[in-house]
């Protein structure tokens, strides 16, 4: 078991965003959240990666307690990110970027007199190669087309080689080609180093296609967890989406 | 060497030859664009590279210039001593001042910087046996050695190009790409596994320890000091220039201090309208020039570039 997340709630200004919710993740496992809009998915992850404090329960990350650890502490064990809106350093450019989350990686952060251009410029290069981004190493983040920033916050993401990575709507906003192309990304980074992995998503057909395993949330609480042939055929699930869509 | 470096060897050597016009103007001016140079890059240690808007920054140069000048007046030190000590009480005075801050972040940080430097303000100005109070501290020597405007200049220049060569090398390291990543998004530094709040308040400290160099600096050039260059129209002033000359460019603080302190030593001598003019220079510069004199001539010169 690589997480385990015990009862954790969460409440703003008397509006409880998540109440109490239990499940785990099995190393190795490829997992979704999904859920309506406002279930709560979203501060979950802001739980789990510590951004936000939680009012009740408990975190476990690799059989460490992380249910009080600030987030650059989750980080350097073992955890990678990816935000919803897009979360990348848009005025540095594209090596420049994930250069900089190899030098937090490698603890190289209170370096204070080497130049840093030549540090991990191997490393770096590598990384933008798993993500496509190659060619565009020396543009200026910002610039870069909205599906390419995401390729990008990932390629942040990976920088720190972390074991469990939480994707947040990796697929967002993006094309029926990108989306295809960002899955089929993901989904090979994610067998090639044994990575774990928990993501939310809302285009149904990216879920079924690559999970296996399907936690449903709605008003914060955990209602129904299985494989994708068990959620398809869940009444309940039915009810909470179909209520929704009609 | 790369061609940056030679020219700023170029423009350093050109800058000692300042003395040999026997100006006294000139090496008058020479020595305070330098002092007020230094003062404003430090400041941008935190405003162009950590993104912090530190609104009281004449606390740390008022700590530097007080430290020294008492320490030699009241304690009998030897100026080197006195200057080097008032360094760190520079970083230490920033320090205390951090923890508090970094708790905050934008607005509320800049408020907070500047309730701090007004109560040290207020220190400097009501510690009559200490400080001297509204009187400040007058009559403070030139060490013998350094006893002419052309060897304090100098002096001047060394101690300001060794600092600018470690602020350099700071903001080009691996540290000072991680100032740059909080700048530019401190949550997500956050995420790749930096401690925030410690690198903010190591990049609070080198600048105030550099402030406090610049502050030392300026009551032996002046041979007096007052509680005015702790208060917050020195904060802004020093704000102004680095406006001025541009944030995101190491040299651009340095740049603005040279332009505005020209200027205003030009106007002055025909006008006493000198806040109006710069109250306009600051407006037509915000609208137009965000990026300041350094980021205008670097949009020129990528412009250039791209018409060829």
């Amino acid at each position: 078991m690589i997480l385990r997340v015990e009862k954790v709630k969460k409440t703003f200004d008397g509006f409880t965003a998540v109440n109490g919710v239990s499940f785990s993740l099995e190393e190795r496992e490829t997992c979704a959240i999904i859920g309506p809009n406002g279930a709560g998915k979203t501060t979950l992850f802001n739980l789990i990666t510590g951004h936000i404090p939680t009012d009740a329960g408990r975190l476990n990350f690799k059989g460490t307690d992380i249910t009080h650890l600030a987030p650059h502490r989750i980080c350097r064990l073992g955890m990678g990110r990816s935000f919803q809106r897009t979360n990348i350093f848009p005025r540095l450019t594209v090596f420049e970027n994930i250069q900089a989350a190899v030098l937090a990686h490698k603890g190289k952060g209170f370096t204070f007199f080497k130049p840093v251009t030549p540090f991990f410029r191997h490393e770096t290069m590598e990384i933008l190669e798993r993500v496509g981004l190659r060619d565009y190493a020396e543009t200026t983040s910002g610039s870069l087309s909205y599906g390419f920033q995401k390729q990008l916050e990932l390629g942040i993401a990976l920088a720190s080689e972390p074991d469990l990575l939480l994707l947040d709507e990796p697929t967002a906003g993006m094309s029926a080609q990108e989306t295809h192309q960002t899955i089929e990304l993901i989904g090979c980074i994610t067998r090639e180093k044994g990575l774990t992995l928990l993501f939310t998503e809302h285009d149904m057909e990216v879920v079924f296609s690559i999970s296996q395993r399907i936690l449903v949330l709605y008003q914060g609480r955990l209602i129904a967890e299985g494989t994708p042939e068990n959620i398809r055929h869940n009444p309940e699930v039915q009810k909470v989406y179909l209520g929704e869509t009609r | 060497m790369s061609r940056q470096n030679w020219l700023l060897l170029l423009i350093t050597l050109l800058v000692a030859g300042i003395p040999l016009t026997e100006s006294r103007f000139y090496i008058f001016l020479g020595t305070d664009i330098l002092i007020m140079g230094l003062f404003a890059v430090s400041l941008n240690l935190l405003l162009g590279y950590t993104g912090l808007v530190s609104f009281g920054q004449g606390a740390y140069f008022g700590v530097g210039a007080y430290t020294c000048a008492l320490l030699m007046k009241k304690a009998g030190l030897a100026f080197p001593a006195a200057f080097l000590v008032s360094a760190f009480a520079g970083a230490l005075a920033a320090l205390i001042i951090g923890v508090f801050c970094i708790r905050l972040t934008k607005i509320y940080f800049a408020m907070l910087t500047l309730a701090f430097s007004q109560i040290i303000w207020a220190i400097a100005f009501k510690w009559n046996s200490l400080t001297g109070g509204d009187n400040g501290i007058i009559g403070i020597a030139f060490p013998p050695y350094l006893d002419s405007g052309a060897r304090f200049f100098y002096f001047t220049l060394a101690v300001v190009v060794l600092s600018l060569y470690v602020l350099r090398k700071v903001v080009n390291s691996p540290f000072g790409r991680m100032l740059t990543t909080i700048r530019e998004n401190p949550e997500r530094t956050e995420f790749i596994g930096i401690n925030v709040k410690l690198f903010q308040l190591m990049s609070f400290m080198i600048s105030g320890f550099f402030s406090a160099i610049a502050g030392a600096l300026f009551g032996i050039f002046n041979h007096s000091i007052f509680p005015d260059i702790l208060s917050w129209p020195q904060s802004a002033e020093v704000l102004i220039m680095t406006l001025l000359g541009g944030m995101y460019n190491f040299f651009g603080p340095f740049v603005g201090t040279a332009v505005m302190l020209y200027l205003r030593l030009q106007v002055t001598s025909y006008t006493q309208y000198w806040p109006l003019i710069m109250g306009t220079i600051l407006s037509v510069l915000l609208f137009f020039f965000p990026g300041g004199i350094m980021g205008f001539l670097q949009d020129l010169r990528v412009f250039s570039r791209g018409k060829k």
